[in-house]
């Protein structure tokens, strides 16, 4: 590069009359950096907003409730504290604490003899594994193939987004429901069907933004640089369309809890684990609304709102972030 | 030999009749109706055989009415597009042909500095990154001690002050200096600079300009300047090509084109700039009519529809090629049926066969 003619302002350094690379900056310490800010900015703009907090503040109390679970429930989940007549399903329950302040059992029992603030606590690990695993993968492969089709273009893109399209073409419950059906019930069918469905949106939106990220000037003056497509999309592409891949992450989280909620209360839900969804679906079967044993179904229902609504919140947040007329 | 090597007085960038068609974009309805009826796709016909030489050392203005192509020329010179046809030859190798190895070379020589500093910076990235990072393609060594030289060639003095900031952080000329400190770190020796004050503020144009010309000087580079300011173009360029539709309609020494203007549509360009002031940037240059269409191109000189001087039907049916005229005193060449071919010219002519031949010929007798 340097010309033998006239030297250039380069040229000592080419003569390798400097030592070894004396690098005082670490490219991995910037890359690091790079992404760490990049986030970081991201969180002080989103926790600006008093209900995102309170949103944040819900969730991580879920959170913190699923992952000492064993610690904090009372009993097993599926420990009957009681045996009531084998075979006959009758209205055998344990009143809770402020019902009958006898009781033994802070939220009651269900007919079954099973503990409801027990189910309650482990229960709240279906969902944020539901929630948090399908928000993850949402956001991750919607990413990749929204940047990856927004980027190449041309027939990748137009395979890519037939995809996408057809998915489109599928509601989410019912398919859901279908494909746990086929699958079999189980936590990981669910998430795994949740999954294959949601990350449609992502992909599209993330696509669009690609779309137009490739033609601004930046990316421009990386590939006369010489950059590979991978460089440019991990450094040039990804890092601005951070934002929206959370925003979506967010949603993810909200809709897939609902979705497991609903294959559950229709009886699809892992026998095995104890959910917000098979709590509802079981206090269906006993006819729990009809006996008046409100405690067995309103908790679960309580636990579900609030985590949707602190995804939405988050998700809703993140919308005035990348979407600044929002405001 | 490699793409690096640097000869005295190398002619260092060929190009040959550069076309760049981009196909319009179509539904998917459209396009199977085309499919059964056969019908051609339509093309804009953004650049359509465009050809020069660039030596080393040497700045050539390309001047123009957005639209004319040439910006699309310039990013195809420093292949940000593929061409659709014709040739770009650096150093004596076709881009088109050249292998990895030979295009990482190229990707080093040449770069570009665009014209929006706000625009092409990435908002994510400190100064430092940015300009780091074409020396991290090209695993280049010293890497930090490159980038505070490059900053100081740009005049962002102390250089480890910027290190870490942003790029909002920063002014307009900053920026500036900091994408031409970007296209500087791997020592090119090309670059292709594309509007680079038009954004600026006019303040601030000066020094821009004048840190281009140190770098021109000091890096012994070749640069493309692209630009609808005719004021700039001559106090930047040694020559300069006049674009319209595509085509160059006359290329020449800068003084020559300026100073003595053949082609209607370069006089009419320069008629219409008042006082030439380097240090001012002036608004686009206005021109009655409407530019034809990219699509459906006009036939014979694309001009023929706003020319003041239409000399009747040649000007519709032959398409006037770029050469040497023998009417005038200037050394440029015009695509015009005004002027006569110069004597080599027609000379060469006579030994060609081609039907080009012919067709030279008969508007040679008019
Ligand atoms: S060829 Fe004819 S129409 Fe074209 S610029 Fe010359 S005189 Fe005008």
């Amino acid at each position: 590069m340097a010309t033998q003619d006239e030297p250039s302002i380069f040229a000592d350094l080419d003569d390798g009359a400097t030592e070894e690379d004396v690098e005082s900056v670490n490219r991995w310490e910037r890359t690091l950096r790079l992404w760490r800010e990049t986030i970081g900015e991201q969180w002080r703009m989103l926790t600006d907003d008093l209900l995102v907090k309170l949103a944040m503040v819900t969730l991580t109390f879920f959170m913190a409730v699923a992952i000492f679970a064993p610690l904090l429930a009372p009993h097993g989940p599926l420990t009957r504290q009681y045996e009531t007549d084998a075979e006959i399903i009758i209205a055998d329950w344990v009143d809770p604490v402020f019902i009958d302040s006898e009781s033994a059992y802070i939220l009651g029992t269900t007919s079954q003899g099973y503990d409801i603030l027990s189910q309650l606590i482990y229960g709240s690990r279906a969902a944020l594994l539901v929630g948090l695993l399908a928000a993850v993968f949402t956001a991750g492969i919607g990413t990749l193939v929204g940047l990856t089709a927004g980027y190449y273009g041309g027939k990748i893109d137009d395979t890519l987004m037939r995809i996408v399209d057809f998915l489109y073409g599928m509601p989410l419950l019912p398919t859901v429901i279908i494909l746990v059906a086929l699958l079999g019930p189980s936590l990981w069918n669910i998430i795994f069907a949740i999954i294959v469905l949601q990350w449609r949106s992502t992909a599209r939106v993330i696509r669009s933004q690609a779309l137009s990220l490739r033609e601004r000037p930046f990316v421009k003056a990386a590939q006369v640089a010489g950059a590979s497509d991978w460089h440019i999309i991990s450094r040039h592409l990804a890092p601005n369309v951070l934002p929206l891949s959370f925003l979506y992450g967010a949603f993810a989280i909200a809709w897939a809890i609902l979705a497991e909620a609903g294959v559950s209360f229709i009886g699809l839900g892992d026998p095995n684990r104890v959910s917000w969804g098979t709590m509802l679906q079981s206090s269906r079967a006993y006819a729990a609304l009809d006996f008046g044993v409100w405690w067995w179904f309103v908790p679960p229902g309580i636990c579900i709102g609030l985590v949707v609504i602190s995804g939405f919140l988050i998700g809703r947040g993140y919308e005035e972030i990348t979407n600044p007329e929002l405001r | 030999m490699s793409l690096n090597t640097p000869m005295d007085d190398e002619t260092l960038l060929e190009v040959r009749n550069l076309e760049k068609h981009f196909q319009v974009d179509e539904g998917i309805i459209s396009s199977l109706l085309r499919s059964v009826t056969g019908a051609e796709a339509d093309y804009v016909h953004a650049v359509d055989g465009v050809s020069f030489d660039l030596k080393r050392g040497e700045t050539l203005g390309l001047a123009g009415e957005s639209g004319c192509g040439k910006t699309t020329t310039g990013m195809s010179l420093v292949k940000l597009h593929e061409p659709t046809d014709g040739s770009i030859r650096f150093r004596g190798r076709d881009l088109t042909e050249a292998d990895d190895d030979e295009l990482a070379q190229f990707r080093q020589n040449a770069q570009m500095i665009f014209q929006d500093p706000f625009e092409s910076l990435n908002p994510r990235m400190t100064v430092y990154d940015t300009i780091a990072e074409p020396l991290r393609i090209h695993d280049v060594r010293n890497e930090t001690a490159r980038v505070r030289r490059a900053l100081e060639f740009a005049e962002l003095q102390p250089p480890d002050q910027y290190f870490n900031q942003y790029p909002h952080e920063l002014s307009g000329g900053q920026r500036q200096r900091v994408a031409i400190a970007r296209a500087l770190v791997l020592d090119p020796d090309f670059i292709v600079a594309d509007e680079p004050v038009s954004m600026l503020d006019v303040s601030l144009r000066a020094g821009v300009l004048s840190l281009m010309e140190r770098m021109t000087e000091e890096f012994d580079l070749s640069v493309v300047y692209i630009s609808h300011d005719l004021s700039l173009l001559r106090h930047m360029c040694d020559r300069l090509a006049i674009m319209y539709m595509g085509k160059i309609v006359e290329k020449g020494p800068t003084e020559d084109v300026i100073e003595n203007p053949q082609h209607p549509y370069t006089r009419s360009l320069i008629n219409a700039v008042p006082v030439p002031d380097p240090g001012i940037g002036r608004e686009r240059v206005e021109l009655g009519g409407e530019v034809g269409d990219a699509i459906d191109v006009p036939s014979g000189c694309r001009f023929h529809g706003r020319c003041s001087e239409y000399i009747g039907d040649i000007c519709e049916t032959e398409e006037p090629p770029l050469e040497g005229k023998a009417d005038f005193e200037g050394r440029q060449e015009v695509a015009c049926h005004l002027y006569e071919p110069a004597d080599d010219v027609v000379e060469a002519r006579v030994g060609e066969t081609t039907d080009t031949g012919d067709d030279s010929a008969a508007s040679a007798d008019d």
